[in-house]
């Protein structure tokens, strides 16, 4: 554990990282926007993994696996998402949201 | 001084946030992301997980924000000004947002958690040894899910990618 730091202080500042990607997937109109908003969820959660293994259960090794876990996903579908945005661009020539309303194309 | 560090970490983390949903440039925006990653990597280090941070630095700075940058620049012109929403919708969005923030941070602050003080340092050898034990509390089963749940995702992502009008240029040029 860091000397000093509460798990409140991490909590917070993990908390206010959630919030920051929610409020970026709400107001960007764009799919590679909405993905780095996607991103920084994921990391705040991660972190949150991590600092309840380190203060409260140290002796255990559960969110630091289950934290590679998610960063593996995280790359699988950062993957596939940048490949559906490519294919999409070269249909339609467009990443914005409005223009990809229709699932069929 | 590591509460220094922390809280110099904590501020570039959320600034750097931050500026990168507001930003109305795309590449900057992507830049913004990567100097979050990486002060969460400090975080990492600092509570003392070494392992979890290198993979922090290798997959998100190397390889994701990579994959990120390479579509916006196939994507966009560098300059381009994003689109942005409403004013009225990002004033209720961040109103609501910070409803949502207050009632996690009450719940949060009421809630008495059990902290052990402790130095346990994890070597990597034990995580290793951990994610392939198949005995109880092994993590085996995960680990070949995940790696066959990686190998599908990368042949979907190549096979998406692929697209159809690059075979129709294909036979075009030949």
């Amino acid at each position: 554990m860091i000397p000093g730091i509460s798990i409140y202080e991490i909590l917070t500042i993990t908390t206010m990282l959630f919030f920051i990607g929610v409020y970026g997937f709400i107001t960007r109109k764009n799919l590679i926007s909405i993905l780095i908003s996607v991103e920084l969820i994921l990391n705040a959660s991660v972190i949150n993994f991590v600092a309840f293994n380190k203060y409260l259960y140290p002796d255990m090794l559960h969110g630091v696996l289950f934290s590679i876990f998610i960063i593996a996903v995280t790359a699988a579908e950062t993957a596939l998402a940048v490949s559906i945005i490519i294919n999409l661009y070269r249909q339609i020539s467009s990443v914005e949201v409005k223009d990809v309303e229709t699932m069929k194309h | 001084m590591e509460k220094i560090i922390f809280y110099i970490l904590a501020v570039v983390m959320i600034v750097f946030a931050i500026a990168s949903v507001a930003s109305r440039k795309m590449l900057r925006s992507v830049i913004y992301l990567l100097f979050v990653l990486c002060s969460i990597a400090g975080i990492y280090f600092l509570i003392d997980y070494n392992f979890l941070a290198a993979i922090q630095l290798t997959v998100y700075a190397g390889g994701i924000i990579v994959l990120i940058i390479f579509s916006v620049l196939l994507v966009h012109h560098i300059e381009m000004q994003l689109e942005i929403a409403r004013a009225s919708r990002q004033i209720i969005t961040a109103f609501t947002c910070l409803i949502g923030l207050a009632v996690f941070l009450t719940v949060i602050y009421s809630y008495d958690f059990k902290v052990v003080q402790n130095t346990i340092p994890v070597t990597t050898k034990q995580i290793g040894t951990k994610l392939l034990s198949y005995e109880a509390g092994g993590f085996i089963l995960p680990f070949e899910v995940i790696s066959v749940l990686l190998l599908a995702a990368m042949i979907g992502a190549i096979i998406i990618a692929k697209g159809k009008k690059i075979t129709s240029k294909n036979k075009e040029t030949v």
